[in-house]
């Protein structure tokens, strides 16, 4: 059985930050695997150490920066890689949901597997929905939002989805199948100095959107990003100011006429 | 005209209050171009629904009458044909784990753009100006979208639309092909019941990542000791095993409304902030200024959590 993992090297903001036009400046910008993405490789290995699976295979649409991010997935037990870019993808300032349905389908028929692990969403853009679209696209089943998975997949996959307000939904799902993983559901390993030097000899494949036969117009997204800026604070909160004794003092102060501190 | 067709959500017997939300954002897409509001019930006891959902701006109720609870397969078969019937310009569906679980689908079937967990929405009949959030809340975006769309909104974002309305209630005979189901929900199970109640407590003290390891801990437990108080966490903290699911506060975690919730090294994001909202007084130490808890809070302290602590607990022994 061979599973298929998406993992995108996501950026995330510094504290502090400027806006310019559509994007963050780059110098208040850290690159890193999405959180939700380190939990679908983490279950894709433990598959693979349980014997269920036979290969693991990372996935990621991302420059030639990305490829430490990568090499990390490698690291931690996935067999190979397959990194898709374009000069074409150089200056897309978001790329939605559609655009990757079609570059990530198209792997996906290439490498044919039984099983497609994803993030719930990526930390950056947030779209939640390219795992379920790229399920429909292909004609694989899905499960959304998932926090559980039997480790016995023959036909199906035992999963549970987490609802809101603490529910869990047990569903079974024909494979092949694409789950979206939530956090939560295992945890997730830190590379070996063993796995990091092996990773240096995996194969990290790089594709152009060409060789999947994927045509360049895919990346004019329908959805255009206009305007970024920081959010109005609605806020009026008080803020406490001066060395932790005294804003302590204050918040004690606040909780004692509160009545709710002795 | 602008047509929308609104997807409610229900589990287990009881409509979700996103549904009543989704009319009010619907009705005023509708309205900015004179178009009809159109409402999808799919599957549970939908006349009873549909008798519920008919409030003020709904102008017709589609039921679908098929099975007892949520399947996405059925939802997507349904709403593809609904709208190949109406040709609605907008498909709306809420944010929610299920609305993820087909609006996606339904887009690609259609060969529609999605956008999803909008905050706001525009429309001039052609384009779509949807706003939202990136990078975890710390900037909101505009994106524009020609034609058709499915678009997810987000919960609480709209108020609930009230009144009675005077919709047409029909039946849509969705043909639904009963091989293209390839999941079966097998049950619920309610997680986290054990030994604290947090949505009981009076005072929460909830620590989240700002915490960095699991060793330090105890600077909360002996704070919350020394008020008397409940500890509760976000996510992170649940997810890394260093509290029992059942002291999770959020959208997947528990509604809790105490009279002080003290947020320490927690940034405020969305998920979390709708199990807190409804507390009464929301104090927030945090290291950053700009964090989403910040639009919340009533008393803020902006500083180390691992020197504000130690001092708050030292006051109160
Ligand atoms: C479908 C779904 C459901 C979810 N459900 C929930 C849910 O129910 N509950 C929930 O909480 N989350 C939920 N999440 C996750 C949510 O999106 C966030 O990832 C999570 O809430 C972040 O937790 P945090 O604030 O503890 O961590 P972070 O976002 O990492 O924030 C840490 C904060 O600590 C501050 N900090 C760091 N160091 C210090 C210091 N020394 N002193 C003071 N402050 C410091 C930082 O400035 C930052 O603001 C869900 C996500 C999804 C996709």
């Amino acid at each position: 059985m061979r599973v298929l993992v998406t993992a995108k090297e996501v950026l995330t903001v510094e504290d502090k930050f400027e806006v310019e036009e559509t994007t963050i400046a780059d110098q208040y910008l850290n690159r890193d695997l999405n959180e939700w993405d380190s939990y679908a490789v983490e279950e894709a290995v433990q598959l693979q150490e349980a014997g269920i699976v036979d290969e693991v295979v990372a996935v990621t649409i991302g420059p030639e920066e990305c490829e430490e991010t990568i090499r990390q997935v490698l690291a931690k037990g996935a067999d190979r890689a397959v990194r898709i870019w374009d000069d074409s993808l150089e200056d897309v300032d978001l790329l939605d949901v559609g655009a990757k349905t079609e570059i990530l389908s198209a792997v996906i028929e290439e490498e044919d597997p039984d099983l497609v692990l994803t993030g719930v969403q990526a930390g950056d853009d947030s779209f939640g929905a390219t795992g379920v679209s790229v399920a429909e696209e292909i004609g694989y089943q899905w499960g959304a939002v998932v926090n559980h998975l039997e480790h016995d997949l023959e036909d199906a996959a035992s999963v549970r989805r987490e609802l809101e307000g603490g529910v869990e939904e047990l569903t079974d799902i024909e494979l092949p199948a694409v789950l979206t993983i939530q956090t939560g559901i295992n945890e997730p390993r830190y590379a070996s100095l063993r796995g990091i030097r092996q990773a240096q000899r995996k194969e990290l494949d790089v594709k152009a959107l060409a060789d999947l036969d994927v045509d360049e117009s895919v990346i004019e997204s329908e959805l255009e990003l206009t305007d970024m800026y920081e959010p109005e604070s609605e806020s009026d909160v008080t803020t406490w100011e001066g060395s932790p004794e005294e804003t302590a003092a204050e918040l004690g102060d606040l909780l004692r006429d509160k009545g709710v501190a002795p | 005209m602008t047509d929308v067709l609104a997807v409610t959500d229900h589990r287990r017997g009881e409509l979700r209050d996103v549904s009543y939300e989704i009319i009010t954002a619907g009705r005023q897409l509708a309205d900015e171009t004179g178009g009809d509001l159109h409402l999808a019930v799919v599957s549970g006891t939908v006349n009873e629904f549909a008798e519920e959902l008919n409030r003020e701006g709904v102008d017709a109720i589609h039921t679908v009458d098929h099975g007892k609870e949520f399947n996405h397969d059925v939802y997507t078969q349904a709403i593809t044909q609904l709208y190949d019937e109406l040709a609605p310009q907008y498909v709306l569906a809420p944010n929610s784990v299920n609305g993820l679980d087909y609006a996606p689908a339904v887009a690609t079937e259609l060969e529609l753009p999605i956008v999803t967990d909008t905050i706001d929405l525009e429309t001039d009949g052609d384009t779509l100006i949807a706003t939202r959030e990136m990078y975890g809340g710390k900037v909101e975006t505009t994106n524009e979208l020609e034609g058709s769309a499915v678009v997810t909104i987000r919960g609480a974002e709209w108020p609930a639309a009230e009144g009675t309305g005077d919709a047409s209630i029909e039946t849509f005979d969705a043909t639904i092909d009963e091989d293209a189901i390839g999941s079966t929900v097998n049950g619920f199970e309610e997680v986290g019941g054990g030994d604290v109640d947090i949505s009981e407590a009076d005072v929460l003290v909830s620590v989240g990542r700002g915490i960095e390891e699991e060793e330090n801990l105890p600077i909360i437990e002996e704070l919350a000791d020394a008020l008397d108080a409940t500890v509760s966490s976000s996510r992170p903290i649940v997810d890394n095993g260093w509290l029992p699911k059942n002291r999770q506060v959020g959208q997947s975690g528990k509604v809790v409304t105490p009279d002080v919730y003290i947020a320490i090294g927690i940034s405020g994001a969305v998920q979390h902030v709708a199990g807190m909202k409804g507390s009464d007084t929301i104090v927030a130490i945090n290291t950053d200024p700009n964090a989403p808890i910040m639009d919340i809070a009533d008393y803020a302290i902006v500083d180390d959590l691992f020197d504000v602590v130690p001092a708050l607990t030292e006051e109160f022994q």
